[in-house]
């Protein structure tokens, strides 16, 4: 039982930081609180959906089309949309309140897109839903995958943005923008560059889990919610922390669902949150700032 | 010259909405169409509810009107117009669309929002205005006597306790045949449907000697339920009772298949009726069981699910739907059967009831349909109460998964 509850946690925690990797990396570096995030996730969803039911596409092969596909889109949002507020912004907190009501819009616009093409009911298909047997624990196949895509992007990114130039980069722009001019760094093209490859996270996401889970056109702003807790309770911008805080809800989920009772699940979750804010106001994995 | 200009744009915004105010006035009193208005969840969480139960039946059944001609009121024929509002899944929203479409709109009929909580806040509004409410889509206990103090009101899917009775009834029947044992495995939803069912469900099988050896509740929107079947599974049950939105009766259908939890008697609903969980699961949906049901060699029923799919694109729910139908069929009787569109006058009709629809001979509010339903080889056909014209056998005991692909 414990191993189950364990283990089934771990993939359900795995699921959170996924979706929440591609939100740090907007929010953290590009400054951009990204209230659409969840409807973008839920695009790739749909599009993942369309591509199994009507071209017999598996969702892990069309994530070769939906990745750069997602990258370009994010990329062209940020171009179009966001361009003028960070350059009228006089400072971050003016940036993160135009942000906030523009994607804020934007979420309109893409859940009434979806809606039109759509409509508003569930939608579900079968894949890869087949037991695999983890030390004696019965984990359904796409969960595992999520979970590995999880920590490999998990890693993965971490070991970019510590280890490479331009993670050095990007971490400089999410530190300092304005510093990061003086070391020869093109902020707005660093900027842009994490929003579209946080976009392309959030694709990622919305594909794998619509493995799983029955979603609709009016569930993003659930994946919104559930991004910007696992966000700001790893440390905002931190890839690393992300996977750690989502593993660490996932698991507690899980093992109050089994030893105390499910219908506490979302309680636990705020709980941890809230004690994470009080003892470490700038997340797990944060840096205090000045 | 700036005021001059600001003057001149108002005094022309105002000539306009007075002569389009007149315009609607004159619509009205020609009587060329018989306006009907909802409020519907369009977004939010209720919408995907709404467009599986309501919103079809509603566009469909406009559209069939207006193709023959209209409705025959006297002998003239009056083509049906539509005033539609997004609720975005509030109650306070559907409040202000209601009142909108009464005050403003001024409509012939309203016909209901989507789901218990929004059908109650509208409820007195209407019965205020004179407004008869045909509440399609509401299970609540009160619905006896919400009938009785609002006498325009009709509750279609009555009362959650009626499921559960007629369940626990179906249930006690296999447990005295020595069937299935004793033990029973209840999980619900937190939210009014869950609450209102389980504790009518737990009454019931109680007082039928089952003993309930799970019973908790589960977030809404939760749909990671692995945990709650991977203890049920340990405790040795026969049956298993979920009453959960459909979200959460999709997880838990797919946890129970990869765990192979495979009870006997596998109830789960709101949800299992819906076209969607045969195409998730395909064989697998056999003899799953929930609420609902529909004689489907019944040929009414049969040419209403293929004017749905040929309308819709997709089959209809086996519950809401069937029953939302037969109150949409009488409603079109009423207005036919008074010969006129008076309000008065067809809330009178709707009153008399004796409709012919696709549950035979209705009045809206009876509950003349399937409580009870399975999967039986791709129809979800109704198995309870056994004493209705049509109760299929049941598939005994639950075939086993046979695993996705």
């Amino acid at each position: 039982m414990f191993s189950y509850a364990v283990f089934s946690g771990i993939t359900l925690g795995g699921m959170y930081a996924l979706v929440a990797m591609g939100l740090t990396l907007q929010y953290g570096v590009s400054r951009i609180m990204n209230l659409a995030y969840g409807e973008l996730v839920i695009v790739a969803s749909f599009v993942a959906y369309i591509l199994m039911t009507t071209l017999g596409i598996n969702p892990i092969v069309g994530l070769l089309i939906i990745i750069p596909a997602s990258f370009a889109l994010n990329w062209i949002i940020y171009r179009i949309l966001l361009t003028p507020l960070v350059a009228r912004a006089k400072n971050r907190g003016m940036l993160e309140v135009d942000s906030i009501l523009a994607t804020f819009g934007l979420l309109f616009i893409v859940q009434g897109i979806l809606l039109v093409w759509f409509g508003g009911n569930y939608y579900s298909y079968d894949f890869m839903n087949n037991a695999v047997d983890v030390f004696g624990a019965a984990i359904a196949a796409n969960r595992l995958v999520a979970l590995g895509f999880a920590v490999v992007i998990g890693l993965g990114f971490y070991l970019v943005l510590t280890r490479t130039r331009i993670g050095t980069a990007l971490r400089a722009v999410a530190v300092d923008p304005t510093s990061a001019r003086l070391v020869a760094i093109d902020v707005n093209f660093a900027s842009c560059f994490a929003f579209a490859l946080g976009g392309a996270m959030a694709a990622v996401g919305g594909v794998l889990v619509s493995m799983f889970l029955t979603f609709s056109t009016s569930m993003g702003v659930v994946f919104t919610m559930k991004a910007l807790i696992v966000v700001i309770m790893g440390g905002v911008g931190n890839m690393l922390g992300a996977l750690v805080a989502g593993l660490i809800l996932g698991v507690a989920e899980s093992l109050v669902a089994t030893y105390v009772d499910p219908g506490l699940t979302i309680a636990i979750t705020y709980v941890i949150f809230l004690l994470v804010l009080l003892i470490k106001p700038s997340g797990l994995f944060g840096r205090s700032s000045s | 010259m700036q005021i001059s200009k600001r003057l001149r744009i108002a005094t022309l915004t105002a000539a306009t909405t007075a002569l389009m105010s007149t315009a609607t006035l004159f619509g009205a009193n020609a009587q060329e169409t018989y306006r009907i208005g909802y409020a519907i969840s369009k977004t939010g969480p209720g919408a995907p509810g709404a467009a599986t139960s309501t919103t079809p039946n509603y566009e469909m059944w406009v559209k069939e009107i207006n193709d023959a001609g209209g409705l025959k009121v006297g002998d003239k024929q009056i083509p049906i117009e539509v005033v539609e509002y997004d609720d975005r899944s509030s109650s306070e929203e559907a409040v202000r669309a209601i009142e909108r479409l009464i005050n403003q709109d001024k409509v012939d009929f309203i016909l209901s929002p989507w789901g218990t909580g929004i059908n109650l806040a509208v409820a007195p509004i209407l019965d205020r205005a004179g407004y008869a409410h045909i509440a399609g889509t509401a299970v609540t206990d009160k619905a006896p006597q919400l009938a009785k103090r609002w006498t325009n009101s009709y509750w279609l899917l009555g009362t959650g306790e009626q499921y559960a009775v007629e369940l626990a009834e179906f249930l006690k029947g296999l447990k005295d045949d020595g069937k299935i044992n004793d033990k029973v495995a209840m999980i619900a939803v937190a939210d009014g449907f869950g609450i209102e069912l389980s504790k009518a469900g737990r009454e019931a099988l109680e007082d039928r000697d089952f003993e309930l050896v799970y019973d908790k509740t589960y977030p809404l929107g939760s749909q990671d339920l692995a945990t709650i079947v991977n203890e049920i599974k340990s405790l040795g049950v026969d049956t298993f009772v979920a009453f959960s939105y459909p979200p959460g009766t999709l997880g838990l259908t797919e946890q129970s298949r990869i765990l192979k939890f495979n009870p006997k008697v596998f109830y789960a609903g709101v949800g299992t009726a819906f076209p969607l969980y045969k195409n998730r699961f395909g064989d697998d949906a056999q003899g799953v069981i929930s609420l609902g049901g529909a004689s489907e060699n019944d040929p009414k029923i049969a040419d209403y699910i293929e004017r749905h799919v040929a309308f819709a694109g997709r089959e209809p729910d086996r519950w809401a739907s069937i029953v939302n139908w037969a109150s949409l069929q009488s409603l079109q009787q009423a207005i036919e059967r008074a010969g006129s569109t008076e309000r008065e006058a067809v809330n009178a009709e709707l009153a008399k009831g004796g409709f012919d629809t696709i549950l035979g001979t209705y009045k809206p509010g009876d509950q003349n349909f399937w409580q009870v339903g399975q999967w039986q080889d791709g129809k979800f056909v109704g198995i309870a109460p056994t004493s209705m014209e049509g109760a299929q056998d049941l598939v005994f005991p639950k075939p086993d998964w046979n695993g996705a692909q």
